[in-house]
């Protein structure tokens, strides 16, 4: 989760959903994400929401955390059910962090399975988690397959030992083919993290990083360019000159190398920053990160953690103050979806859960043009790419324009489609900005 | 006047407290009878002394000044505050007067046998940059005696001498003195010897003053009484008053300050001004001290102000002759000129919608300043705004401040150049005073603005010296020494070497002890060509410069360098390229960008990556796109910051 929270309205003591009544039938998906915030060790790129304190006081502390997680979610089934939003069977669950498994495997399943009590799963739901290489054993793995789990994401970033002191990446490479074996005789789906660009890593290495992570034969890679956040460690190292800033053009041949070994291996990209292979001739790529691209409702349980739910009407007094509307008679205002942010440290997020209360920090109600620009930047990252007459103002110039640079595959846009192509994919923030006017 | 009588005087004045007695019998302010002698408009000429104070800045005329208001009684104890002649902001914050004023002072001496002679002074504060030197040359020309007042710690500098050259020109009574006599770090015996052979007196004549502590300020007044000439003019003749200064003043209009040479003025008389012609009511006038107090008129010798309810400066120029409307002078007094710009600058607002502010803004400074001028121009690049004539560097310096502090306007001004004439082969001539302008096709020849540069440095500096005037096609016309170690230079040099980053450079090579003083000395015939900047083939207006033929290439390399680290990468690629003509002498060129994706966007990302997509809305305002190219203000602003410009500008008005 990023670091600081947006600017939002304040949210009412009702919590997010207060004066909020969703609009619509229970067709759209929905899934839920748990933040787990802590770490072993806090890593110098990292920006996230975590804390390696085993003890934060009172519920906060590590040991404690599962009963935290599940108060909030029967607070978030109380507060759905208030809001007409349609009950529906969750399609995906994912556990994030920080690093879920620093907490032991039937803690996560605890939490699991007061998801599962709260709305119940889809058949075939995905439930992943993500690990740390170093904090799994083959019992530890096995737990969470009987728990319910079907898919683990390891963090490996990067096979060379210099790369991974750089990021501050304890884990030793070599345990990773070991780990993902467990994780397969275990029956989950498996997905490995990669970095790439960071500062020292040659092109060399990258490759290797690349080829180690083939060599698991792992259905799904997830590859991301470094990034150096502002407070970070990594930060401030570059700011002192101690580390190179990350170059651009340098990611930019590592992202190219990747694509290119990771499409030889069968695994093809279905995200800018993912790539799955074609199992019983569909991608096995992830449920629930498409559900975020793909504009579903979803929920977050844990400190810093967002929501999100789709269009719905809310009370006139905060059309008022986000400004969406000026008139203040009305009373009721549409909105084209309502996001939410829990309090950030886990400590003020326990203690309002034991106070029964909302943990929500804040929260906003999207206008018609934030909605459009949210479901542009985010489907435009899919290779399924997105049907240009859903655009809201499809300018043919413009579009006639991607093709000729090359950013966009000529063939889907006649017929309709907007699709990235490798020299898009890398400019893609680019093309929106001028898809949308910006 | 004997020394003992100096010494009473001192320590009447110093410890008034301490002896009352004393002070009632020596009081250097008239008593009332005897300052019935000295009314405005009723003081014989032979009681009235006129006099300025010619200073670096910083060498502390004003706090000379302002323990002068206060030994004479015009400004009480309490009402004082620091630098009391210096009315705008500007100038109490840069320690410098823009502006100058007349103030009026009683001051008496007293003979041996008691004996009481009131007199009235008149102190005329004079600007004291190179850029004024025109109206400097007016206040000069207001007094019979100049203060010659030198820091104790710094010696005189280059404008200072120039200044003194022109009083000495003028034919003025000059009074070396050496200021801040306190400091630890003062040299009184070292400089009073320098100052001493400037003026051609002897060491021991120098006086030594603190205006911080009032040390030795009222025997220098004494020594004005003293020396400085009364006026002379004929009372009988027909009315002639010189104008050295004219200020706008919110509520009364224009303010304008004369000296009376011969005749009188006097209230509700039809005045006019003889370059004009121009006739005004008289509504008022009066003297200052220090505030305006009105008064019968004015009489033969006497300086005072004049109100006549007229809204602009340009009616009221300095150095204009005052006559009566009836029975007026035929000829004018000497010495009269228009103001004229040497220097230009495009002004454009940031935000292309302050252009009607900006105009606003320059039409309101304009009412106060006469040598401002300038005319709407539109560039490729930068928009709708104004090419801004003004006298030097500081005066361009000084109004950009003024339109940023007083009217809140963010400006890209572009680098400042010279008046430039061309001769076409048909011998047509075009003025150009925007690089942009200057004309294509075969050209006979092309003059440029001299100046006649004097420097003053350490004399272990010489070397260094002649080195950046020679880079600068100076030719050197001579070189004394003033003392030992301390050498004055003087160079005939193009004004627009000076405009480019010449005092920067002259800093830093002589660790900031040369000072530099120039005045403008006709034109010449130089080998200069016009340099342009394009961008992906399409010429940005704005960076056009006219440069000497030697130096083409090295501007071409200098620039275009600078614009590949200023403009960020697009998704093409950006040739940038310096050419004359279609001869194209330097290229850089800005790499396509290749990776512009957030590679992280998930669920708690969204919210973020939206809101900063939405403010490169924001961002693209201040974005000039030429051609295809977004080059954001910054980046114009950041290549036009000329380091030159603004920083002369700054170094020139600290030392």
């Amino acid at each position: 989760m990023s670091p600081a929270l947006p600017d939002g309205d304040t949210v009412p003591g009702g919590g997010p959903l207060d004066g909020w009544t969703a609009d619509y039938d229970r067709q759209r998906g929905f899934s839920v994400y748990v933040h787990v915030p802590f770490c072993k060790v806090r890593c110098g790129y990292c920006d996230f929401n975590t804390y390696t304190a085993t003890e934060l006081g009172g519920g906060a502390s590590q040991a404690a955390y599962a009963q935290t997680a599940a108060l909030e979610i029967d607070l978030a089934a109380r507060q759905l059910d208030q809001a007409a939003v349609p009950s529906r069977a969750v399609q995906s669950v994912f556990f994030g962090g920080g690093t879920p498994t620093m907490l032991p495997a039937t803690d996560l399943a605890v939490i699991l399975s007061r998801v599962q009590q709260a709305w119940s799963l889809e058949a075939g739901a995905e439930v992943t988690t993500e690990a740390n290489p170093d904090s799994v054993d083959q019992r530890y793995l096995e737990t969470l397959a009987t728990a319910g789990f079907t898919r683990i994401s390891f963090g490996m970033q990067s096979a060379v030992p210099h790369v991974l002191t750089t990021l501050e990446r304890t884990h030793d490479p070599a345990r990773i083919p070991q780990v993902v074996e467990w994780a397969k005789q275990a029956g989950l789906a498996v997905s490995l993290d990669l970095i790439y660009g960071t500062p020292g890593e040659s092109l060399d290495d990258w490759r290797r990083s690349v080829d180690v992570a083939l060599s698991t034969r792992v259905d799904h890679i997830s590859a991301y360019a470094l990034v150096v956040e502002d407070g970070t460690k990594l930060a401030t190292q570059v700011r002192r000159g101690m580390v190179e800033m990350p170059n651009a053009d340098d990611q930019a041949d590592k992202y190219e190398l990747a694509d290119q070994a990771f499409s030889e291996a069968g695994l093809h990209w279905y995200e800018i920053s993912n790539w799955a292979r074609e199992i019983d001739g569909k991608p096995a790529a992830c449920q629930h990160n498409l559900a975020y691209w793909r504009g579903d409702d979803w929920w977050g349980i844990g400190p810093g953690a967002h929501s999100y739910l789709a269009a719905g009407y809310f009370e006139d007094e905060a059309a008022h103050a986000v400004g969406i509307d000026n008139e203040v008679t009305s009373t009721t205002t549409q909105a084209h979806g309502v996001r939410w942010w829990n309090v950030k440290h886990p400590r003020s997020y326990a203690a309002k859960l034991e106070s029964a209360a909302s943990p929500a920090a804040g929260r906003e109600f999207l206008t018609q043009e934030q909605a459009t620009l949210e479901r542009v930047m985010l489907g435009i990252r899919l290779s399924e790419g997105m049907t240009i007459s859903d655009l809201p103002d499809p300018n043919p110039a413009v579009i006639a324009g991607f093709v000729a640079r090359g950013l966009i595959d000529g063939r889907a846009a006649l017929t309709g489609t907007l699709k990235l192509t490798l020299r898009g994919r890398l400019l893609a923030d680019a093309l929106i900005t001028e898809l949308m006017g910006l | 006047m004997g020394q003992w009588w100096i010494a009473a005087r001192s320590v009447a004045v110093l410890y008034p407290t301490l002896f009352p007695g004393v002070r009632s019998l020596v009081s250097p302010i008239p008593s009332p009878s005897a300052g019935k002698l000295i009314k405005p408009a009723a003081t014989a000429p032979e009681l009235l002394r006129n006099f300025c104070i010619i200073a670096h800045i910083d060498h502390g005329k004003s706090t000379l000044a302002d323990r002068m208001l206060q030994l004479t009684g015009v400004v009480e104890q309490r009402a004082m505050r620091a630098q009391y002649l210096d009315r705008m902001d500007i100038e109490r914050e840069r320690g410098i007067t823009i502006k100058s004023q007349a103030v009026r002072m009683p001051w008496a001496t007293v003979d041996e046998d008691g004996t009481e002679h009131p007199f009235a002074l008149n102190m005329i504060d004079t600007p004291g940059h190179v850029d004024f030197t025109y109206e400097v040359s007016r206040s000069l020309a207001a007094c019979e005696g100049a203060v010659l007042l030198v820091d104790a710690a710094q010696g005189i500098e280059a404008q200072t001498l120039a200044n003194l050259y022109l009083a000495m020109d003028n034919e003025l009574e000059i009074i070396p003195v050496l200021n801040k006599i306190d400091l630890p770090a003062a040299q009184p015996e070292k400089y009073a010897e320098e100052i001493a052979g400037l003026v051609g007196v002897e060491p021991s004549e120098v006086l030594k003053v603190s205006g911080k502590t009032g040390q030795g300020v009222a025997e220098l007044l004494d020594r004005i009484v003293e020396v400085v000439p009364a006026p002379v003019g004929n009372a009988d003749a027909p009315s002639r008053a010189m104008i050295f200064d004219s200020v706008y003043d919110t509520f009364r209009g224009v303010v304008t300050y004369v000296r009376v040479v011969d005749g009188s003025l006097n209230p509700r008389e039809r005045i006019s001004m003889m370059s004009t012609k121009a006739t005004h009511e008289l509504l008022e006038i009066g003297v200052i001290s220090p505030e305006p107090i009105p008064t019968e008129g004015l009489g033969v010798g006497e300086v005072g102000y004049l109100i006549t309810g007229v809204k602009d400066v340009r009616q009221s120029k300095v150095g204009d002759t005052v006559t009566t409307m009836h029975h007026g002078a035929t000829e004018p007094l000497a010495g009269y000129s228009d103001p004229k710009p040497m220097v230009f600058s495009g002004l454009y607002p940031i935000d292309g919608s302050d252009y009607p502010a900006l105009r606003d803004a320059l039409d309101k400074l304009k009412l106060n300043d006469a040598a401002l001028n300038y005319e709407p121009e539109t560039s490729v690049a930068l928009g709708f705004g104004f090419r801004v004539g003004f006298l030097g560097l500081l005066h361009l310096e000084i109004i950009r401040e003024r339109l940023d502090r007083e009217f809140g306007l963010a400006l890209i001004s572009t680098a400042p150049n010279v008046i430039y004439d061309v001769v076409m082969e048909d011998n047509t001539e075009i003025n150009v005073t925007n690089p942009s302008e200057f004309p294509g096709g075969k050209i006979r020849e092309v003059r440029e603005p001299v100046v006649r540069a004097t420097i003053l440095a350490p004399s272990e500096f010489i070397g260094a010296i002649m080195e950046l005037c020679q880079s600068r096609r100076g030719d050197l016309l001579g070189m004394d020494y003033l003392s030992a170690d301390r050498v004055e230079m003087r160079y005939t040099l193009p004004l627009a070497e000076i405009v480019f980053d010449f005092f920067d450079q002259l800093k830093s090579k002589t660790r900031g002890y040369a000072s530099l003083d120039y005045e403008p000395s006709g034109e010449q015939v130089a080998d200069l060509v016009k340099v342009d900047i394009l961008l992906q083939g399409e010429q940005v207006d704005a960076f056009s410069a006219i440069v000497h033929k030697e130096k083409a290439y090295a501007y071409g390399v200098m620039m275009t360098a600078k614009l590949k680290d200023l403009i960020p990468r697009q998704q093409f690629e950006v040739p940038i390229q310096a050419a004359i003509g279609s001869r194209v002498i330097a290229r850089e060129t800005i790499r396509a960008i290749r990776k512009d994706v957030l590679a992280k966007c998930y669920g708690g990302d969204i919210s973020r990556k939206r809101k900063l997509l939405e403010k490169q809305k924001e961002g693209k305002k201040r974005m000039k796109t030429i051609g295809r190219v977004d080059v954001p203000q910054e980046a114009f602003i950041a290549a036009l910051s000329s380091e030159q410009s603004s920083k002369d500008a700054k170094d020139a008005k600290k030392k």
